[in-house]
């Protein structure tokens, strides 16, 4: 077993606050990416866990063993830095070997052992080289060897695609996951980037500010953010958040009250699941490709910008009070100009609509 | 057609004295800007490097006021095998032997101990490095006090050689080479500072997750990853060790340097110079210090350089 636990933990570097009561379970060989912009604490977390920073309060566990007090080698765990942080006067061979040494294991068994790794990564003709003369993409696999070489219990990976160019990166994303889910061990991935967290991780926990917003599986998290955060982080472009009022009134046929989310631009009837989930106060959540622009739609506004990104048209628009309405277009439909007035059709389905609590930010409704 | 050609012709040569133009006027503002730099090198350092090969041709009579007569190159025999020259060489490489290695492992250790994040550890780093500032003249006089006999530090924690440290055939050496060493520490210290900051944090992290003790990340990746830096340092240190003089002249004086095997061929040359009244034969051993401080350095160029790793 080698879950991982976080337990309370905070970091603190002087009066700022790093990590802050961060609570998390890492069941043995998930694949848990930690998300966030730069700054909100989730390579600091990671570091914690591999022994490189001291909490300030708190536990972390490894396999139901408190690591606290245990130094960084004895942690039985393996990370991938950003840079890769090759021996840079070490060949490849002596790189993947350097863990298997310190832990004082026979040379027969090194050599068996690295070339098993260097085989698994495609990096058995490199053997020899420097790491000064090797690209980009495999030196990043020499770093994952390294890693892998000495079969750790858990895997810390920090950015380790951020210094890749976009093929390379999509690939090496792909043999990543293929490599954890074919040894199955725990590992904790770090990225800022969400393509890369959607598409790698069994479960993503997404951190601002040092703490834990939500943690969920990634279609979990895009349908159903947990508060605006990480609504507005999530998806590119992320969630339109438009403040707005709970309206209730009789409706049209007279059979009983519609509830409606009076925003700027337009009102909005909410679904059945939604109508008692909130009052007062609200911030309405609507998906750029939850959107459409059609003349009988309920909501206007004016476009401010038209992208042109081939596969689909980005329209940003304006509300009446100035909030900026991001409308995810297919390449076909009809592209307005810069300066046009349009209404704003919503997808009926009900999943499109998110309620959010303006004072508190977080979800209303299921 | 004609008058197209000439004129294009016309218009090229214009180009052409136009950039000849240019360039002319670029390397007289270049020539114009080193002019300082190279009139102090030509007076202070290139004419008296040349100088020095002439004056080996000459010989100056033990008797003041007679001119110098050429005797091309038959004192250089003579001078290189007196024992004032032997004896003095001798000297100078044990000097070399006690000052470089203590002063580059110091400098080390000491640059290591201060690349720490701890509170007022700046203040450690501006006392490590403040020998750096501090003249020959007062480590001289501040070592002398504390080597002194009856109000140094010796007699204070119970050392009483005799005869004392600096009047005394075995310490005498040793002692300048101390004062030397504290005095390179300061620089040695600095450049190994300087090159522990360009190691990467990551991979000594990387090496303490890999299973890496504290000696073994030092012995097996700081010390590699900084071996241009140390290379460096052992280039500059053992120039320097072979240029130390003003201790000795200091603490030693001319009077009992050759006897108390003190005298450094540097202060050798000095004397012969100054107190002998020889430039012929100071000329001499100038050159041999040149040619010996130029074979080490392409020695350690040629040969350890094979060890040093430099980062892409």
């Amino acid at each position: 077993m080698a879950e991982v636990s976080f337990a309370g933990v905070t970091k603190r570097f002087g009066d700022s606050v790093a990590v802050d009561g961060l609570t998390l379970d890492i069941p043995d060989g998930e694949l848990l990416v930690l998300l966030g912009s730069s700054g909100c604490g989730k390579t600091t977390a990671l570091r914690l866990v591999a022994g490189l920073e001291e909490m300030s309060e708190g536990t972390i566990s490894i396999g139901g063993r408190v690591v606290n007090e245990i130094d960084p080698k004895d942690r039985d765990v393996a990370m991938v830095f950003q840079s890769y942080a090759l021996y840079p006067h070490l060949s490849v061979a002596r790189n993947i070997e350097f863990p298997l040494r310190q832990r004082g294991m026979a040379k027969e068994e090194r050599t068996a052992k690295v070339k098993e790794a260097a085989v698994t990564l495609g990096l058995d003709t490199l053997l020899d080289r420097k790491p000064s003369q090797l690209s980009g993409g495999q030196r990043q696999r020499v770093a994952l060897a390294r890693a892998i070489v000495r079969d750790p219990q858990v895997f810390l990976m920090d950015e380790p695609l951020s210094n890749l160019d976009a093929a390379l990166r999509v690939q090496t994303r792909a043999d990543i996951v293929a490599l954890q889910s074919r040894l199955s061990t725990t590992t904790l991935y770090v990225t800022h980037d969400q393509v890369e967290a959607m598409t790698m991780g069994d479960r993503i926990a997404v951190m601002s500010l040092g703490s834990l917003q939500q943690v969920a599986a990634p279609e979990d998290l895009y349908a159903r953010p947990a508060n605006t955060f990480v609504a507005g982080f999530l998806g590119s472009p992320g969630m339109n958040l438009l403040p707005g009022k709970i309206g209730r009134g009789p409706n049209v046929i007279g059979t009983g009250d519609d509830v409606t989310v009076e925003v700027s631009g337009g009102s909005v009837p909410l679904p059945p699941p939604l109508r008692t989930a909130g009052a007062g106060e609200v911030v309405l959540g609507l998906r750029p490709e939850s959107l459409r622009i059609d003349p009988l739609g309920p909501l206007r506004a004016d476009v401010t910008i038209v992208e042109l990104l081939g596969a689909e048209t980005h329209v940003i628009c304006t509300t009446p009070d100035g909030s900026r309405l991001i409308v995810r277009q297919p390449p076909q439909a009809a592209k307005p100009a810069p300066g046009d007035q349009v209404r704003i059709a919503i997808d009926p389905d009900p999943a499109a609509l998110h309620l959010f609590d303006a004072v508190s930010t977080l979800r209303l409704g299921p | 057609m004609t008058v197209a050609s000439v004129g294009v012709g016309g218009g090229a040569s214009s180009r052409d004295t136009t950039r000849h133009t240019r360039r002319f006027r670029e390397m007289g503002l270049a020539y114009l800007l080193l002019a300082p730099a190279l009139l102090a090198f030509g007076v202070f350092t290139f004419y008296p490097f040349l100088r020095n090969f002439k004056l080996m041709l000459y010989e100056t009579p033990p008797v003041p006021g007679l001119p110098a007569h050429y005797v091309g190159l038959h004192q250089i025999v003579p001078t290189l095998t007196s024992t004032q020259f032997t004896q003095s060489l001798v000297t100078t490489l044990i000097f070399v032997v006690l000052v470089v290695p203590l002063s580059l492992i110091l400098g080390l250790v000491l640059a290591v101990a201060a690349h720490r994040r701890l509170k007022g550890i700046a203040i450690y780093r501006m006392i490590f490095s403040s020998t750096v500032v501090s003249s020959v003249a007062v480590a001289s006089v501040v070592f002398g006090t504390l080597l002194n006999p009856v109000v140094g530090l010796l007699p204070w924690l119970g050392i009483n050689p005799s005869p004392p440290a600096l009047e005394n055939s075995t310490w005498a050496l040793p002692a300048v080479a101390v004062i030397t060493i504290w005095q390179f520490l300061g620089l040695s210290f600095i450049i190994m500072s300087a090159g522990l900051q360009s190691v990467p944090d990551e991979l000594l992290e990387a090496a303490q997750i890999d299973g890496a003790g504290a000696w073994t990340r030092f012995w097996r990746m700081t010390v590699p990853l900084l071996s241009p830096t140390i290379f460096f340092a052992l280039v500059v240190s053992t120039i320097y060790a072979f240029q130390s003089f003003g201790a000795v002249d200091i603490l030693i004086g001319y009077q009992n340097a050759a006897n108390l095997h003190a005298n450094v061929l540097i202060y050798e040359i000095v004397n012969t110079l100054q107190m002998e009244n020889n430039p012929g034969a100071a000329a001499i051993m100038a050159t041999v210090l040149f040619l010996i401080t130029l074979g080490l350095t392409l020695l350690q160029m040629r040969f350890l350089e094979r060890r040093v790793h430099y980062a892409n």
